[in-house]
């Protein structure tokens, strides 16, 4: 499977619509295979985004805050979208695939509160 | 904001701003949060104290990228500055915002601090105050039932009861909910919408109760519910007929006592929130059943609106038509004017189980496929002709408990007799769309071509008959 975060400098870029960068990374058996991928986009803006998740056949996005159409376009689509999360995104998609990351989570590192920032 | 790390705020100045009805923010010179109101709480969705110390623009989700240049000129100049902008909301709406920043003394420090106000003006934004005939922000119709819902909205808002509202999928139970609120004294607070059929019953007790840290696993901090974060304005919990029982008894504490645990909490916590429920079934028929408390309904029901269906809303077809026609033109850019005679015939003798949402839903259809000015028969997704005129469906699972139409059939001259075997329109719309599905081997891009709709459309019926 294929998790895809937004990305904004190492953390979860805090909107789906303005994000530009995302990090891609293959699970194999419930571990990241390979170094993960960081795509550059050539904008910002949610349609091209949705289409490029959709052409890279990611299974879960990750993401900050999502417009609810888009939301919706991406379950619709069989994809788990979880949404308003804040942190840094290696450390998001590993508690990801630990399926220890929920909709509005906060990821910080382990060494101070706000250490993602 | 009741967090004991707070030692810094005197707390009658926290209340104060909890009491505030925008949003507030105290960040530090670096722009991570040190302090939000309740209202903002409920904006962004955490908790002041969960998001202590991140910086701003993760947890107001503005559209300013990721410089919010505007508040560090306004931290380097030592002058307040506005600005408008936007903030996706909790409900994954964008909120048009107006952002003023002032620059303060950091509590407790010599650093330089900025207060942000978040202020919501999508209203100011809307339609330069034009106004149009017989709404209530959103609702649209002159037929006297719709009429006599706009009188009833003054009263609704004026009192702090509970408001049960009732009315088939689609005719803008939502909407009316947050009419009553707008027109309330508590329109300045938030208005939280809680769908009780979307979350399993663990997770829909954390969502409307809150939980506090270590109250099971993954708890990692202390989490307000609904209830808090809808302090001093309203909470509408739409679907309440899919309350699960064991809640449905922590509701009825809730509304007697306006106090409740938060989960695994050992202090009460007082809330001051007006309650409106909204529901497409029958809550009498599920009390009968035991699927729903009775006391509960009675405490529920105390002031009941029923939204009619669109079939029975004489005269409303055609507004909404216009309306509709008017809103979809303008925002696809399309030249289209008007609809044909015939078309406008066909459309009012069509019966709308889908309500005001179909009717909407055929006018963005007939706008996106008209190449011309004016949109035809042809232009009409084809199960409109192929129904139109066809008797209305058998009583639908949404009559309201003691309303007009649930023991007087036919008072409008609308509803006629059935035959003993008729199942609901639902019944029959879940089966075409499990037929189209069969046929077209699962394809839901063919089913939607076969069933003659847009492929949201069968998305969202999909979604509504559960078949996703």
């Amino acid at each position: 499977m294929k998790i895809l975060a937004t990305l904004q400098n190492n953390d979860i870029a805090p909107r789906f619509d303005l994000a530009t960068e995302i990090l891609i990374a293959n699970i194999v058996r419930g571990k990241i295979s390979g170094e993960p991928r960081t795509v550059l986009l050539p904008g910002p803006g949610s349609d091209a985004l949705c289409s490029l998740i959709i052409k890279e056949e990611a299974s879960l996005v990750i993401c900050g805050g999502i417009e609810e159409a888009h939301f919706q376009y991406l379950i619709w689509k069989k994809i788990e979208v979880i949404d308003r999360v804040i942190g840094p995104a290696p450390q998001a998609i590993a508690l990801a695939i630990a399926k220890q990351l929920r909709p509005g989570g906060i990821v910080r590192t382990e060494s101070k509160r706000s250490a993602h920032s | 904001m009741e967090n004991p790390e707070n030692e810094n705020f005197c707390p009658d100045l926290i209340e104060i701003l909890n009491g505030v009805p925008h949003g507030i923010a105290l960040v530090d010179q670096d722009l991570r949060i040190i302090m939000m109101n309740r209202f903002l709480e409920a904006l962004t969705g955490y908790s002041g104290e969960e998001v202590r110390g991140i910086y701003c623009d993760h947890v107001l989700r503005t559209g300013f990228g990721r410089n919010v240049q505007v508040f560090r000129q306004a931290l380097d100049s030592g002058v307040a500055c506005s600005i408008e902008g936007d903030i996706l909301g909790l409900n994954r709406k964008k909120i048009p915002t107006r952002f003023t920043a002032t620059p303060v003394v950091e509590p407790g420090g010599q650093g330089q601090a900025l207060v942000l106000v978040l202020e919501d003006i999508a209203d100011c934004q809307k339609t330069g105050g034009k106004k149009e005939v017989g709404t209530a922000k959103g609702l649209l119709g002159h037929s006297p039932k719709m009429q006599e819902i706009f009188e009833l909205l003054p009263v609704l808002a004026q009192t702090d009861s509970s408001v049960l509202i009732t009315g088939e999928t689609g005719t803008g139970k939502d909407i009316l909910a947050e009419a009553v609120h707008l027109a309330s004294r508590r329109s300045k607070y938030p208005f939280i919408k809680v769908n009780c059929g979307a979350l399993p019953e663990s997770l829909l007790e954390s969502e409307l109760f809150g939980h506090v840290r270590g109250a099971f696993t993954g708890a990692h901090a202390d989490k307000h519910g609904m209830f808090q974060l809808a302090q001093g304005g309203t909470i509408y919990l739409t679907e309440i007929g899919d309350l699960p029982l064991p809640l449905q008894v922590k509701l009825l504490t809730v509304l007697d006592d306006r106090e409740f645990f938060p989960l695994g909490s050992q202090k009460k916590v007082r809330v001051d929130v007006r309650l409106i429920t909204g529901t497409h079934r029958d809550l009498k028929q599920l009390v009968q059943e035991g699927r729903f408390r009775e006391d509960l309904f009675f405490r529920l029901n105390v002031l009941r609106v029923h939204l009619p269906p669109l079939r029975e809303r004489d005269g409303d077809v055609r507004l909404l038509i216009d309306h509709f026609l008017q809103m979809f033109a303008a925002s696809f850019k399309k030249n289209v004017k008007k609809l044909s005679a015939q078309a406008v015939r066909l459309l009012g003798s069509y019966q709308y189980p889908g309500n005001v949402r179909e009717l909407r839903n055929i006018i963005e259809y007939g706008v996106n496929i008209c190449r011309g000015e004016i949109i035809e028969i042809e232009h009409l997704p084809p199960y409109v002709p192929a129904d139109a005129g066809k008797p209305p469906r058998a009583a639908a699972a949404a009559v309201a408990p003691g309303s007009p139409e649930s023991g007087n059939k036919g008072s409008g001259g609308t509803e006629k007799e059935l035959p003993d075997n008729a199942v609901s329109w639902s019944a029959i719309e879940k089966r075409k769309i499990l037929t189209a599905l069969m046929q077209t081997g699962g394809s839901r891009t063919d089913a939607a071509r076969v069933l003659g709709w847009g492929r949201t459309t069968l998305w969202r019926k999909m979604r509504e008959y559960d078949l996703g």
